[in-house]
């Protein structure tokens, strides 16, 4: 909705999400080594790098999906899946750790809709029954952001009756539908052929223009160029470069990011 | 037979270079013709014959006498034990199927405590035979006079007079579906672990409480897998409440018994109770028919919906 520059605008914008020296590993192997990240209101945040990087680790602890071993992360004001009470840090009961992950909207790469329900109570099963919205709004609302992602005639359907891309734009709706501050996209198009990829990251490049705050984990060189306020390539678990889509994609510095971007030419 | 491989090959690649097609004219298949299968007529004969000589045995034989069958089928004593047998089946399997929730549920719960006392509860009950349980259900009065409950090695809080609570029904009641939650547990558990663990991951992340992950996201997804075995289980428990006639309550087979005790025309009175048991079972079988579909919905082929449905989902559903 907001037209100006989306770099301009997101300078000026306070902190949503501030990651600092994120540790994580799985028994020995460690996948994170020292994450550093502020992302601001409005920004969107392209997340690069070879595969085992880390980039779904990272952006599974962000909303607690994973559990990380050092480091701290911060949504809003809160860090999601701990506690303060007293100056000291508890581990968040499962109530608290569900009431904190309600603003955080996320897509997954398999889509991971709910297969027994239609396509509209797939969008309003969160908004109903976690935030407590009467029926009646929540499926306005749905109808609403099925319009948007252009799947308006589809509410009905099972998901297992949608093509990919459409199951996948479904999943975008319902993660909308909660009215979240922060949406995370993990590789939303890799599961999806070719031909389908780009209906959903059209729909995804609307959402960036109208100034919700997103990180999005994908291969897509393209989307990053057109709709990332920032890109960040990272590799065996460290952040190696992170700038301006012209600066990492086009003019990057590091010779592993050069190495990355082309296998991409 | 290579020759003619090679020269078809040929045809079809001219075919598609010159944009001609085949050499002969392709037919609408909305016309194509099923051929009949003579080996699945020869099998259906062959069925229909022994289903026909099994029948004549049975309706021939003098020691079946149908006439007396026929005098017990609705007799009130038989009925009355018809109703315990389904009363008796009904509310052991409600229990059993809610305990066996609990059980699985705690089975497959991240606390040492609950998984490891489930796993001790299900080992317990199904290592044990079902008779040897009711039996010790039934004569608890013997083993322990006073029901109390109490602070462990502390005061006692609550006392009961053990033969004041256990009668025949609530030994059979709690025999059974003690016995069938152990089942139960491992049928749900089956079907929880059937569900994609991205259903749990998703609801979590979208800041479901893991009870209504459960109750929306995973039960109903896990229901394809668990109804079927809890079919079988229904079944086997309305055959296995005959057993309660050991203690004295009488089921329908306890009825059935107390006739020919007196009559001794054994053979037609087994006969009432069979038919009975195979009335129920037919009943459930179809109700598990319509269950299944009901959770078949959104499968991609469901069988439910014709195939211009799948189409159009859209106009199904209005
Ligand atoms: N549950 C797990 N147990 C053990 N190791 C894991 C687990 N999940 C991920 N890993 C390891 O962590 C590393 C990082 O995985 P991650 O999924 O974050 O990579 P990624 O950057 O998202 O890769 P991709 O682009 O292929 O999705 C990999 O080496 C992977 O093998
Ligand atoms: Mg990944």
């Amino acid at each position: 909705m907001n037209m100006t520059a989306p770099i301009s605008q997101s300078v000026r914008s306070p902190v949503l999400v501030r990651a600092r020296n994120v540790h994580k590993s799985y028994g020995q192997h460690e996948v994170l080594k020292g994450i550093d990240l502020d992302v601001r209101v409005g920004e969107t945040i392209v997340i690069l790098g070879p595969s085992g990087s880390g980039k779904s680790t990272f952006l599974r602890c962000i909303n607690h999906l994973e559990t990380m071993q050092g480091g701290s992360i911060v949504v809003g004001d809160e860090q999601v899946g701990y506690q303060m009470r007293g100056g000291k840090l508890y581990r968040a009961s499962p109530g608290v750790m569900a009431r904190q992950r309600k603003d955080i909207g996320m897509v997954f790469q398999q889509f991971n809709l709910y297969p027994h329900l239609t396509v509209l109570q797939n969008i309003t099963e969160a908004p109903i029954g976690v935030h407590g919205e009467k029926r009646a709004e929540a499926e306005a609302y749905a109808r609403a952001l099925l319009e948007r992602v252009g799947l308006s005639e589809k509410e009905s359907a099972y998901p297992r009756q949608l093509s990919g891309g459409q199951q996948q734009r479904v999943a975008i709706a319902r993660a909308l539908a909660i009215k979240p501050k922060l949406m995370l996209f993990d590789e939303p198009t890799s599961a999806l052929d070719p031909e389908l990829v780009g209906e959903v990251l059209a729909t995804m490049r609307d959402l960036a223009t109208q100034g919700l705050t997103m990180i999005v984990v994908t291969h897509e060189i393209g989307f990053a160029k057109e709709a990332a306020d920032r890109v960040i390539f990272m590799d065996d678990g460290k952040i190696v470069e992170e700038g301006s889509p012209e600066q990492v994609l086009v003019n990057p510095t590091q010779p592993r990011t050069r190495a990355f971007l082309n296998r991409f030419i | 037979m290579k020759g003619s491989t090679v020269s078809n090959m040929t045809t079809a690649e001219v075919g598609s270079d010159g944009g001609s097609g085949p050499s002969w004219n392709p037919r609408d298949v909305s016309r194509a013709i099923t051929s009949v299968n003579y080996l699945r007529w020869l099998l259906i004969v062959v069925v229909l014959a022994l289903v026909a000589q099994f029948l004549s045995l049975v309706v021939s034989n003098e020691t079946f006498q149908w006439d007396v069958v026929l005098r017990w089928l609705f007799d009130p004593s038989v009925i009355s034990g018809l109703y315990v047998t389904l009363g008796l089946t009904v509310v052991a399997m409600v229990l059993g199927t809610a305990i066996g929730l609990v059980l699985a549920i705690c089975r497959l719960s991240q606390s040492r405590a609950a998984s490891s006392f489930a796993a001790v509860y299900i080992w317990f009950f199904r290592g044990t035979p079902m008779l040897v349980q009711l039996i010790f259900w039934y004569n608890m009065a013997t083993i322990f006079p006073q029901l109390s409950i109490s602070i462990p090695f502390g005061p006692t809080l609550i006392n009961w007079e053990t033969n004041a609570i256990i009668t025949p029904l609530t030994a059979a009641i709690v025999g059974l579906a003690l016995n069938e939650a152990a089942y139960m547990a491992e049928v749900i558990r089956g079907g929880l672990l059937s569900v994609d663990p991205g259903q749990s991951e998703t609801a979590q992340a979208f800041g479901m409480t893991r009870s209504r992950a459960l109750w929306r996201i995973i039960i109903p997804q896990a229901m394809r897998s668990i109804v079927p075995p809890t079919g079988n289980q229904l079944i086997s428990m309305i055959k296995g409440t005959s057993l309660v006639s050991v203690i004295a309550m009488n089921d329908l087979l306890y009825s059935v018994q107390a006739v020919y005790n007196r009559t001794f025309e054994i053979i037609p009175l087994l006969m009432v109770a069979v038919i009975w048991y195979l009335v129920i079972t037919s009943i459930l079988n179809v109700g598990q028919t319509f269950i299944e579909r009901y959770y078949a919905r959104g499968e991609r082929n469901n069988q439910m919906r014709g195939p211009q449905e799948v189409a159009m989902p859209v106009e199904e559903a209005r």
